[in-house]
């Protein structure tokens, strides 16, 4: 049994008693516990099931690295799925339950998929599920899902908040073990600002656990002083609970605090991003114990000999009673050895090694412990607990030599550097042969924006495992740090300790290195998984030689615990079965985040109302309080339409265009674009931007324009009016605003950059209100101030003036062909003047009026509409508006362009009026069918629908449309196949269905 | 070629898997070939495979720089669908997507196709106009989709939020059999049918030259030698530029990064892939039950295979206002692909300047679910040097300014 | 995410910036006669380098265009100089 052993624990407050359950059954532990931690001392050894074969699994490790002690947390929409029990905080209240398993954990339906595991090898889904066709998606498919996926979704929105931080720091420091005190130490001494994270809630990494002496002083004592002497420095910034997620280009890197995850009560954000921008990086990132391959591996009880220790010295708790160890390195004899003291029963340490360790091994043996060197584990009985240890000779086939019964293993296969942010921005790795692992090559460092290297690695990270050589790695990596960051100074004295000397390590990475198959088939690799050392072996037969090609044929490494466990053990048995030396066979790309964070995090404070900000008009307040249904344009929000009490929204566009008809009608038009245009050549300028001559156009006068992309295509269009001798002012969509005006400013700086003109995009700093209907004139005389009368203010003339005692220009402009005039006033008195054409305009019935119902009368009116007739396709001579193209200008943007052969073409589809014969509206978008088939068997294709609408004006459908020789055809009936299995037969007619002479807007 | 069936794996459970073949074999380069496929992509590998069952020309070699498949072809999101706009468009992926049916069966590898139905949300007035247009578009096009109410969209997705604050669904584009397909499978499927047909995949092997002679080509210089063959294929996607250059052409071609990420495994809650262009994100949840999201490409080019933090950072926080429940989930892992973009962002399948080097590139952000349908029509044009459904891709157009615009959101409204 | 250094405003990180194209581009002179081919090449083609590339950028927030070095691959920015300024 797993239990809290004696009163160690050097994390934990005996003091103080939490609750908490699993899988409903209540369980308690101490401030200071890992629900891991908790669960082994409340005996809790099966705590989940792997992916595929739905196997038992215990707990295996203690920190990041665990693959299998994943649980479902929380409930309702607090819960959250895969949350890993060794890096879990116990809190009081705590509720977890087991994932992937049904109905419960002990007896679990999935794990008759163990008992075929022999017909499921790596990649068996390649090969079978082909028949039936249809059972793929309806039978097998919606199986594996089931059976797959581990956690539970949560369904419901997220009530937590969570929140950015940006930060520049001179050094960031990632990891707060002893060899990141030891770097942000010498890095600080410089006066540099220093900002150093750790994953955990305390200082000094495992280095406490496995204990040692720093400057004559017990570790912990040094790693308290050093804290406390960091925290009293002004330019030091130290967080824990805070993991180092991943770098990027340019010194870019992400930390991933978690504020509230261990006590949930309280107040504020969960989770916080760092977004750091460091000039230097030291990764003080660790290094993490390999397993090692043996049958039975995966039994509950199978534990890394670090993270036994670790269980026992941190929190005093212990997997078992009678326990083996086995290793292949000096290192695996420090867990024995803890155990021992702590006056537990290790009944064997198997060294893999002829000539067995140095030290460590002779302190063990003078504990009274057996150590049998050359030997190792052959297979490990039991089910959801180690029952039984069979020896074998490491060199061997398996045979056993010797059974021991038992109740945990401790495995030791050696340590590999956490090399994650080193590469995640390019940093190489290379092989050391001597402790059989990639470390970072530091010659081939991450490079920043100015081609030198940012990152630096420290500690264990960098490959040195001894605390000696670790805190001098660590110093020398801060000063390092430091002086590549501008840093001056002395760096301060390099921390010593003594290093027991260790014999070498033996790579082992089959155990025994002749298994059968049968022993191959339940080494596992990839626990959560299921990868075992035959499904590498497989692989490798059936030709997937790359090591990516194996990871994806295998999934090795591509759980969540992205390999921390399985990559070099999987990697090292390809390159055996490849008969191949392991740098050769490569590694697989490290890609951020280190450990998994969460998506509520990266979104961060951004949701819900503010998710995106909403540009208003100055009479956006006034449109919300007068029912206004808001349509979303661009960044804006612009009233589709005002209904009214008990109107529905269509039946108020029907209601806003007769009005505007009959009456008149306000329409807020500050979000079209309004771009100032200035100087000795912006009459030349806006020749080569418009299609049409816009240097000749008088002060005084407005003209419709149109842009068109170097490419040809129609992008915008708009009134320009020219306001002064070497002024003119640009109207454009209101979309096209900013596009446009970053148009003109790229040909002026880029192309024409000697040409004297300067813009100024002025969209924001007038709002626009268009009075429109046969009623304007009159409403805007009864505020009076200026003289409107169509002899001194014609169509397509503007004005400057006031009205109602407020300053504004007014253009006599129409896109609705109704008498029409817009008027331009400071954004801060857009509002005063619509309230005053609001109450003015009772007498004369004003309403104001929304989007759609601007459409509809654009429309009945036969004009364009940016987005509507155009889609980036469409030239303006497929639109019908060659008249507003220069035939005198010798160049404009897009001329060239026009003139290809497929522009020119005359089968090009042309804009035309679309009446269907019932009066009904045709459906938007449809298309025209012609004769027959095309090479590829589509149905041909003579036109398309461009815009329709109900017309109240003309109570009858109208629509526009581009048409193969459409102009050429009128009065012919085409065909519209509608989506719903209905054909619609519309004639064609003129585009112009309303007042074709004018005479409306003319007066 | 060893059959694989259920029956093949109950033999082979007896006796430790010892009797499976190499799902490809591994030779050395001849001196002549037929034809020589420059990429063993998705896209090269399934022009070899039907050069071989549709045209019987099997003394094919295809050329791999890295492993087979090491491309776009596995960093992608999976996603199929064929309810393009434009004719030329709609037909290849239409193409594309009837071939993914049969594609397990024919190629006797399961690529796990899961028409489990594909949404493209419309998140604004424009879209639903754009949407509505290519429904109608499709149905003459013989593409099977629908119109559908925001109600049904719920229907289909459970997790969605209809009335964010931002952008309301109001509707979508609806491909029933759309889906996802297991993308390192179709790699595989088709080198392993490619390998059965007698051609030789040749990996880390790279092209280092083009030999032409009379404006015509010979053969191709790699780092296993000379190699001489009658027609040049060059299906290399992000590398397309530099091969053009060595044939002595030049392409309208830029290179960005694409990112997508992934999140940890959860059970099913998702059955279809959400498409919503609006905010550029993208979602469906894997076999494995992981959410696969996409996100936006850079707007600059780049080779690292990484982009910039900030673009997953927009595409979540979208993604959290249409699907709530995602901001409890955590990103397990992301990834940047380099894409190749055309001047039209459609694809260029197509002749050459230089004799019987033909190309096909520039798939940009869409070249997964082509596969099939690119390699069919792309392995007709090198037979026979006519292929209906190549031939508005070819690189002429950009001359004749002939383009194939998918990006009909472009406009804007008044 | 990257940062660069807009020549009138300094170092700013990526988001504030939008790639324009590849540099020295010229539009031809449409007095005289342009192919479509030369057309087509000024439009589309670029050379979309393997390592060190020359380009215009504009810096959003001062709408100032400039002249960038920088390499695809290391992603290093070598130098961003005023446009018509020869970069050293």
């Amino acid at each position: 049994m797993s239990y809290r052993h004696n009163d160690s624990g050097r994390l934990i407050d005996r003091s103080q008693t939490l609750t908490f359950t699993f899988d409903g059954k209540t369980f308690t532990g101490h401030p200071g516990d890992t629900l891991a931690s908790a669960l082994l001392a409340g005996d809790r050894m099966l705590v989940g099931r792997s992916f595929k074969y739905h196997r038992p699994r215990g707990i295996v490790a203690s920190g990041v690295e665990e693959p299998n002690a994943l649980v479902n947390m929380g409930h309702g929409n607090r819960m959250e799925p895969n949350q890993r029990a060794t890096t879990t905080e116990l809190f009081d209240g705590l509720t977890a339950v087991s994932q992937n398993r049904w109905p419960t954990l002990d007896s679990d339906i999935g794990a008759m998929n163990a008992a075929i595991a022999r017909f499921l090898p790596a990649g068996f889904y390649y090969k079978t599920f082909l028949w039936p066709r249809a059972f793929w998606k309806n039978v097998y498919e919606p199986f594996i899902r089931q059976s797959a996926g581990l956690g539970r979704a949560p369904t419901e929105a997220d009530p937590d908040s969570y929140e950015h931080f940006h930060v520049h720091t001179d050094v960031l420091v990632v990891g707060g073990g002893v060899a990141g005190l030891a770097a942000a130490k010498a890095a600080a001494a410089t006066g540099l600002k220093v900002l150093v994270l750790e994953q955990t809630h305390y200082w000094g990494g495992r280095t406490p656990v496995d204990g040692g002496k720093i400057d004559g002083m017990p570790a912990q004592e040094w790693i308290d002083a050093t804290v406390a002497e960091l925290e009293a420095m002004r330019n030091v910034t130290l967080r824990t609970r805070t993991m180092g997620a991943g770098v990027y280009d340019h010194g870019y890197a992400l930390g991933y605090e978690r504020l509230t995850d261990h006590a949930p009560d309280a107040e504020g954000p969960r989770h916080r991003l760092w977004r750091i921008r460091a000039r230097q990086i030291v990764t003080a990132t660790g290094a993490i114990e390999r397993p090692l391959a043996f049958a039975g591996n995966d039994v509950p009880g199978v534990m890394l000999a670090s993270a036994m220790r670790d269980y026992l010295v941190n929190w005093g708790v212990v997997p078992g009673q009678r326990i083996v160890v086995a290793t292949n390195n000096d290192d695996g004899y420090r867990t024995a050895i803890v155990l021992k003291k702590a006056g537990l029963d290790v009944l064997r340490i198997l060294d893999a090694r002829e000539a067995g360790g140095g030290a460590l091994m002779q302190e063990a043996r003078d504990l009274g412990l057996r150590i049998d060197c050359g030997r190792g584990i052959g297979k490990v009985s039991g089910g959801k607990r180690v029952k039984k240890v069979q020896i074998c000779v490491t060199t061997g086939t398996g045979g056993a030599m010797e059974a021991l019964d038992c109740d945990a293993v401790a495995m030791a296969g050696g340590w590999s550097p956490v090399v994650h942010l080193w590469s995640h921005c390019g940093g190489k790795l290379v092989w050391d042969d001597a402790q059989a692992h990639f470390r970072p090559d530091p010659a081939k460092a991450p490079t920043g924006a100015d081609g030198l290297p940012f990152v630096t690695t420290a500690g264990s990270a960098s490959g040195p495992m001894a605390l000696g050589s670790v805190l001098q790695d660590g110093a020398a990596a801060g000063t390092r740090a430091a002086k590549a960051a501008g840093g001056k100074g002395r760096a301060p004295k390099v921390p010593v300790a003594e290093d027991v000397e260790e014999a070498a390590m033996l790579p082992v990475w089959q155990m025994p290195a002749r298994a059968e198959y049968r022993l191959k088939s339940k080494s596992w690799l990839d626990f959560q998984n299921d990868v075992k050392v035959s499904d590498v072996e497989l692989a490798a037969r059936e030709g997937f030689e790359s090591v990516e090609h194996t990871k994806r044929y295998t999934t090795l490494g591509m759980a969540t615990d992205q390999g921390k466990l399985s990559n070099i053990n999987g990697l090292a048995v390809l390159a055996g079965a490849l008969q191949k030396p392991i740098p050769q066979v490569g590694t697989t790309t490290f890609r951020p985040p280190y450990t998994p964070i969460s998506i509520g995090a990266i979104g961060g404070s951004a949701r819900g109302d503010i998710f995106q900000p909403v540009r208003m008009t100055p009479m956006h307040a006034w449109h919300d309080v007068h029912g206004a249904d808001w349509e979303p344009v661009g960044q804006w929000r612009r009233p589709y339409a005002y209904p009214q009490q008990g109107e529905k929204v269509e039946e108020a566009v029907q209601r806003e265009v007769t009005n505007t008809r009959d009456n008149v009608g306000l329409l807020d038009a500050s979000t079209l674009g309004k771009i100032l245009v200035r100087g000795p050549d912006a009459g030349r300028f806006l020749d080569m931007l418009y299609t049409n001559m816009m240097s000749t156009l008088k002060v005084g006068r407005c003209r419709y324009g149109l842009m068109c992309s170097e490419n040809g295509f129609l992008i915008d269009d708009g009134v320009v009016a020219r306001v002064g001798e070497d002024a003119w002012l640009c109207h454009t969509t209101t979309g096209g605003a900013d596009r446009i005006h970053a148009h003109m400013e790229e040909w002026l700086q880029t192309e024409w950059w000697d040409w004297k003109v300067h813009v100024a995009n002025l969209t924001e700093q007038y709002a626009q209100i268009a009075v429109v209907g046969p009623k304007a004139r009159q409403l805007l005389e009864s505020l009076g101030g200026m003289d409107l009368s169509a002899e001194t203010l014609p169509f397509m003339a503007w004005a400057d003036g006031e009205l109602g005692g407020i300053g504004v220009r007014v253009y006599r402009i129409s896109f609705s062909g109704e008498l029409s005039f817009e008027i331009a006033v400071r954004a801060g008195q857009g509002l005063a003047l619509w309230e005053k054409l609001v109450e003015a305009g009772k007498a004369f019935g004003v309403m104001p009026y929304g989007t759609e119902a601007l459409h509809i009368m654009r429309a009945e009116k036969g004009f364009i509409m940016i987005g509507d007739e155009t889609d980036g396709t469409v030239i303006p001579q497929d639109l019908g508006l060659d008249w507003a193209i220069s035939k005198k200008k010798t160049d404009y943007l897009g001329k060239r362009a026009q003139e290809r052969s497929h522009m020119t073409d005359p089968t090009r589809w042309k804009l035309v009026g679309l009446e269907t014969e019932d009066g009904s509206v045709l459906p938007d978008g449809a298309y025209a069918v012609g004769r027959g088939k095309n090479a590829n068997g589509q149905l041909v294709t003579q036109g398309r629908v461009t815009s329709s609408y109900h017309s109240p004006t003309l109570g009858r459908g109208i629509a526009m449309g581009l048409v193969l020789h459409g102009p050429d055809r009128m009065g012919e009936v085409l065909e519209f196949p509608g989506t719903d299995d209905k054909v619609y037969r519309a004639k064609i007619v003129n585009p112009v269905f309303f007042d074709p002479e004018g005479a409306k807007q003319n007066v | 070629m060893k059959r694989y069936s259920a029956f093949a794996i109950a033999r082979e459970g007896f006796r430790a898997h010892k009797g499976w073949d190499r799902a490809w074999t591994a030779p050395e380069p001849r001196k002549n070939y037929d034809v020589i496929i420059v990429g063993a992509g998705g896209h090269g590998l399934a022009t070899a495979y039907y050069l071989g069952r549709n045209f019987g020309i099997t003394n094919v070699a295809i050329l791999e720089k890295g492993w087979l498949g090491g491309g776009n072809t596995g960093r992608n999101t999976t996603i199929i669908r064929s309810n393009y706009l434009q004719d030329p468009s709609a037909a290849i992926y239409e193409k594309a997507r009837s071939l993914y049916e049969t594609l397990s069966q024919d190629l006797n590898y399961n690529v796990m196709f899961s028409p489990r139905g594909l949404i493209m949300l419309a998140q604004t007035h424009h879209e639903v106009r754009g949407y509505q247009r290519t429904a109608h578009a499709n149905k003459l096009q013989g593409v099977d989709t629908e119109w559908i109410s925001p109600t049904r969209v719920k229907e289909l997705c459970p997790i969605i939020e209809l009335k964010g604050p931002r952008y309301p669904v109001l509707g979508g584009l609806y491909q029933e059999r759309g889906g996802t397909a297991r993308h390192d499978a179709v790699a595989w499927g088709y080198a392993r049918a490619c390998s059965a047909m007698g051609m030789d995949i040749i990996q880390n092997c790279e092209v280092t030259g083009i030999r032409t002679e009379a404006g015509r080509v010979r053969g191709v210089s790699t780092t296993k030698g000379e190699i001489d063959c009658q027609k040049l294929g060059i299906v290399v996607a992000g590398h397309s530029g530099v091969l053009a250059q060595m044939a002595g052409f030049r392409l309208p071609i830029e290179s960005v990064a694409l990112q997508a990420l992934v999140s940890e495994p959860i059970k099913p809650c998702m059955d279809v892939v959400v498409m919503a262009n609006t905010v550029h994100g993208y979602m469906s949840q894997s076999d494995k039950g992981e959410m696969v999201i996409g996100g936006g490409a850079d707007g600059f080019n780049n080779y690292t295979q990484r982009g910039s933090f900030h673009h997953i950072e927009e595409t979540v926080r979208s993604l959290i206002e249409t699907f709530p429940m995602v901001s409890r989930l955590k990103m397990l892992r992301q990834w940047g692909g380099i894409v190749d973009m055309t001047g039209d962002r459609s694809p260029i399948l197509s002749k050459t300047p230089v004799d019987n080097i033909f190309i096909n590139c520039g798939w940009g952000t869409g070249g997964f679910k082509a596969i099939p349908g690119s390699g069919w029509g792309f392995a007709e044009l090198m037979a026979t040097g006519e292929s209906a459904l190549c031939e508005a891709f070819s690189l002429d157009r950009f001359r004749a300014g002939r383009f194939i615009d998918e990006s009909v959101a472009a406009g804007v409204a008044h | 995410m990257q940062r660069f250094t807009c020549p009138f405003c300094g170092l700013r990180d990526e988001r504030e910036f939008s790639f324009a194209g590849e540099s020295g581009k010229t539009r031809p002179d449409t007095a005289a006669e342009v192919s479509d081919a030369d057309w087509s090449a000024y439009l589309f083609t670029g050379t979309n380098p393997r390592g060190r590339t020359d380009e215009i950028w504009v810096h959003t927030p001062c709408q100032e265009y400039f002249r960038m070095i920088r390499d695809t691959v290391t992603m290093e920015v070598l130098e961003t100089v005023p446009l018509r300024r020869d970069p050293s």
